[in-house]
């Protein structure tokens, strides 16, 4: 009775649930636990819960909600890189007899969780991140069209990333793979929690991630500056709109996979089980109509950014503006189509494996014009090899490599010797630490003096880029080789002694990768430490060319005092070569939104039922959800939601900042 | 700003040489070096593919170096910053990639057809001495994935092994392939590109050894707690030990009857080879069908009883013994089982510790 009774209150929670029994694991919670009461107790102790509550956790300001955003994929990419490190060593060591140092059960999530949070918890929040930051002042708004929305969203991807997290010390995680494959995701082959953590993190997260999408798409709509027709967009704003019309289609598709996984594991129903009816090869196909899109949704803004900085550091307008802005459209459309090549060897057939293969192919044609109008937006260039500029070349070897992996996957007969060996996991690391990674940290460097008035240190800039740029190298080519070799991926141990050498290159590897993210944290550190001899006063530091140059560093709430008036491509340089002088009076009030709790709320409960949900504990689960149905409706009775800044107060924060440089300085 | 540019060449081409001496020795491994004529075809179809990309990769890669270099600020080279369009120059950067993408597209139509793995080969050799002997029947072969190990059945033969896959050279063998519960791709990189074999579904290969080997075949695809393990043995023998081999097989006294085969079933990890002397000749179509389990109604008889009005449940739906579970949310109290953390490090070296059991 009493077994039955904290099965009712706990559902399969136990203390057995957390590892007492592994002291790494329990020494890795216990340094996490005093480090998150570390910080806990010092917010207390300078009392910046106020602070904390009113300027970041209700923020509806989107540039705060982009860094938001940016510290979250940070601070998930240390955990992930960790995961790859943990992955590394073992392949360097298990050889023959040796079992290396994590039995088939604990790697098997260790994968798993590498590849989710890398997708869902560092690319997905750093692009995020860098769109709600940039995007806006880039087409001279003052905010996003929801910004209540965007809080929203913002805090659901910390609700999912903070169940992730709590998967290391409660319970397990999904040994299924990044998508949660069946058969080994089913109730019958994984009937613990593994799999119910991985859902419900993702399907509250996904929904974070479709709402921002939906916010985006309209923010570039409806709320450019007058006179920025659709082709005066800036390149990152048309990469933006692309990969969020994209995220809008493809996320449903997800969701409902998801939903239906989870209708079979909690229900019962038979949509992907072996037996009665159900089909395994449907998840497969469900997934991957999102996942190869997504691939896009992550690149596509990557290649924006490479664009603006590849403008900006040539000094030069972008070569091929217009074919540019078709190839990120034409790409868009073929992503859609190709996702089957991710199983050509399920046995479609001769016919559909050729058209899924040629599709994939085309998308090379816009994706190489690309890559030549960067190559010609250097020719007759004055270019300056300023970290941002840095991190452009080295995409740009790195990736055309990727790229030519990629091709060759698509041919099926290769693909046939080639579907799931390493040298796949070598050719999308490629494109995505060479395309992703790289842009989010030119992006990062790029941007990070408008974000917070000064710039990043250049030595560690440096070190950060080297250890990246050759780490990559070190660690990728092996693989490539190995793989070529008809090594197998997700393997936690090997019979041939002669792959060793190129695993341990391989870990090496990883290791300078983990320079290179050292780096980045001492660069950022280094940089807060050293801002006033780093501080940009002009606004403008790199010699800009698009309207986020045009305010002042760190922007103003409200962005803009004065709705900007945009007549070229370059609307910025376009200013500065015709004189633009910054108005100094007749300042008017400003139509802002307030901030809201509500975002934090809502997205917590919704973290407490999916912990429920993952726990059989159905009275919580209950419980949270009518809490979150109420907090929605009762969200919706707040009329309180915009106010106007006065003239005045404008006028007071406008002179308090240092003017932008003037034209034609 | 000199000094920056000149390690990221030299880097450059230390790394094209390490590149290279791998490629090199990838060359001897079983993917590059393949028995088989259909692996053989594959591999060349990597060559060609590489090459006509490097057609475009090497000169773009170079002109990347060369612009970075030649344009880099302060070094005199041409400025022009209003240089932003040109017809011609886009005329060609997007038809050069159209143009080999045409070609590879011509070259994944017709080697993709040819090289299905559903069909028949039109040749089991390149060697025209052996080409012009008649050609033999193709060897058929059943494949089974089973957590974790690999069933082998020979129908024809009458004989059935675990891990263990032995084939006659310079002979078409076609294998139907099939699993019992995990998705996983059945692969040999010596003998053809792997195909998945799925539960309740069935996939074809159709390829040939072209000399003895003694090598192994494995799962390509992720699937579980025994996966690393999950390999076979593949011998390539001429077909008059391939006839010595089925004979010693068949004298090897064990079958393969339902109660060993509901042993085998169970899931067991690094499974040494086994052979059984005789195999019950409908096991495959019952293990495609799901119907292996006395009682366990297989797949055609249901959908022979579904009725043709839609939406109708079909019969004996509730009477359907199944090992599914039950879902969450319909399970009593005690029925939630718990969720221990098992999860821990090992002293490397460790060969006993596999983890916990399901």
């Amino acid at each position: 009775m009493d077994q039955s009774l904290s099965k009712i209150i706990f559902g399969r929670l136990s203390w057995e649930s957390i590892p007492l029994h592994e002291p790494i694991l329990l020494g890795t919670f216990i340094v996490v636990a005093l480090g998150g009461i570390a910080v806990l107790a010092a917010v207390t102790k300078f009392k910046l819960w106020g602070y904390l509550w009113r300027e970041w956790l209700t923020s509806v300001d989107h540039k705060k909600i982009g860094i938001m955003y940016l510290i979250l994929g940070i601070i998930m990419l240390v955990r992930g890189f960790a995961d790859a490190v943990m992955m590394r060593a073992q392949q360097a060591i298990a050889f023959g007899a040796n079992q290396g140092y994590l039995p088939p059960h604990h790697y098997d999530q260790v994968f798993t969780a590498h590849g989710t949070i890398m997708i869902f918890f560092v690319a997905i929040p750093l692009v995020v991140g860098l769109v709600n930051l940039v995007m806006p002042l880039q087409i001279g708004a003052r905010d996003v069209a929801f910004p209540f929305l965007n809080s929203l969203s913002l805090w659901l991807t910390v609700a999912g990333a903070v169940l992730v997290m709590i998967s290391l010390f409660i319970g397990e995680f999904s040994t299924a793979g990044w998508l949660n494959y069946v058969p080994v995701a089913n109730l019958q082959n994984s009937p613990g929690t593994g799999p119910d953590y991985y859902l419900w993190a993702l399907q509250i997260a996904g929904v974070g991630t479709t709402l921002s999408a939906i916010n985006m798409v309209t923010t570039i709509i409806k709320m450019r500056a007058p006179g920025m027709t659709m082709m005066k967009m800036p390149v990152f704003t048309w990469t933006a709109l692309c990969s969020n019309v994209l995220a809008i289609a493809i996320f449903p598709a997800l969701t409902g996979a998801f939903a239906l996984l989870m209708l079979d594991r909690y229900v019962g129903t038979n949509f992907f089980t072996n037996d009665l009816g159900g089909n395994p090869m449907m998840y497969w196909n469900l997934v991957w109509i999102w996942g190869h899109p997504e691939v896009y949704v992550l690149v596509l803004p990557a290649f924006g950014i490479y664009s603006e900085i590849t403008s900006t550091f040539t000094g030069k307008r972008l070569f091929g503006y217009s074919s540019m802005v078709y190839a990120t459209v034409v790409i868009t459309i073929l992503s859609y189509i190709v996702w089957l090549h991710h199983f050509f060897t399920m046995g479609s057939g001769a016919s559909v494996n050729s058209f899924f293969g040629i599709a994939t192919m085309v998308i090379s044609i816009p994706t190489g014009a690309k890559i030549f109008n960067w190559l010609f937006t250097m020719y007759r260039g004055s270019i300056r090899f300023e970290l941002p500029m840095m991190w452009v070349v080295a995409f740009m070897l790195t990736f055309t490599v990727g790229g030519m992996t990629g091709v060759l996957l698509a041919v099926p007969p290769a693909d046939f010797v080639l579907h799931n060996s390493l040298f796949l996991v070598a050719h999308f690391h490629n494109v995505i630490i060479g395309g992703v990674v790289f842009a989010m940290f030119a992006g990062m460097t790029y941007w990070f003096p408008k974000a917070f008035g000064f710039k990043l240190d250049e030595f560690w800039g440096k070190v950060a880029f080297w250890g990246w740029v050759i780490g990559y190298w070190v660690a990728w080519t092996p693989i490539y080789i190995v793989g070529l070799m008809g090594t197998t991926r997700r393997v936690s141990h090997f019979n041939d002694p002669t792959l060793q050498p190129w695993f341990v290159v391989a870990a090496i590897g990883a290791l300078i990768i983990g320079v290179g993210i050292i780096g980045f944290v001492i660069q950022v550190a280094v940089s807060i430490k050293n801002r006033e001899k780093l501080r940009d006063t002009t606004g403008d530091p790199w010699d800009g060319r698009t309207l986020e140059w045009s305010t002042s560093s760190p922007p103003p709430f409200y962005n803009f005092a004065f709705t900007p008036v945009v007549s070229d491509l370059d609307a910025w340089y376009d200013m500065k070569d015709r004189g633009y002088q910054k108005p100094s009076g007749g300042f008017r009030p400003i139509h802002m939104p307030h901030n809201t709790g509500a975002g934090v709320i809502i997205s917590a409960i919704a973290m407490v039922m999916g912990f429920a949900m993952i726990w059989y504990i159905w009275w919580l689960a209950a419980l949270s959800f009518v809490s979150l149905i109420a907090a929605i409706i009762i969200h919706t009775f707040n009329y309180n939601r915009d106010y106007y800044v006065p003239a005045d107060e404008v006028e007071q924060v406008e002179n308090a900042r240092v003017r932008p440089a003037v034209a034609g300085a | 700003m000199t000094q920056r540019l000149h390690p990221r060449t030299r880097r450059f081409g230390t790394l094209i040489l390490v590149a290279a001496v791998g490629l090199l020795s990838a060359c001897q491994r079983g993917v590059l070096n393949p028995a088989g004529d259909v692996a053989r075809q594959q591999r060349d179809i990597i060559y060609i593919s590489t090459g006509l990309m490097l057609l475009i990769i090497v000169p773009v890669m170079l002109l990347i170096v060369i612009f970075a270099w030649r344009y880099r600020k302060g070094q005199g080279g041409t400025y022009d910053p209003e240089f932003d369009h040109s017809t011609s120059l886009e005329l060609v950067i997007w038809s050069a990639p159209l143009l080999i993408i045409i070609m590879l597209g011509a070259l994944t139509w017709s080697s993709t057809h040819l090289l299905d793995p559903f069909r028949p080969l039109d040749r089991v050799t390149t060697d025209p001495a052996l080409a012009a002997e008649p050609r033999q029947e193709a060897l058929h072969v059943q494949v089974v994935s089973m957590d974790w190990k690999w069933l082998f059945i020979y129908p024809d033969q009458g004989i059935a092994t675990v891990n263990e896959l032995v084939l006659p050279v310079n002979r078409e063998v076609r294998f139907d392939i099939t699993s019992t519960n995990m998705m996983n791709t059945f692969y040999a990189p010596t003998l053809a590109g792997m195909i998945y074999a799925m539960p309740g579904m069935q996939s074809q290969l159709h390829a040939v050894l072209n000399r003895p080997v003694d090598d192994e075949g494995f799962s390509a695809n992720y699937s579980g707690r025994g996966f690393s393990d999950m390999r076979f043995a593949l011998h390539g023998v001429d077909s008059g030990k391939f006839d010595q081999w089925v004979a010693s097989s068949k004298g090897s006294g064990r079958t393969l009857d339902l109660p060993t085969y509901l042993q085998l079933l169970k899931p067991s990890e690094k499974v040494p080879a086994m052979r059984f002397a005789g195999v019950d000749q409908d096991l495959y179509r019952r293990i495609l069908e799901r119907c292996v389990e006395p009682g366990k109604p297989c797949a055609t008889e249901v959908m022979a009883h579904e009725p043709m009005g839609a939406g109708a449940m079909p019969a004996g739906r509730e009477s359907m013994p199944t090992n599914k579970p039950e879902g969450a949310l319909m399970k009593s109290p005690g029925e939630k089982g718990a969720q221990p953390n098992r999860n821990r490090f090992v002293a490397p070296g460790n060969e006993a510790d596999k983890g916990p059991t399901h």
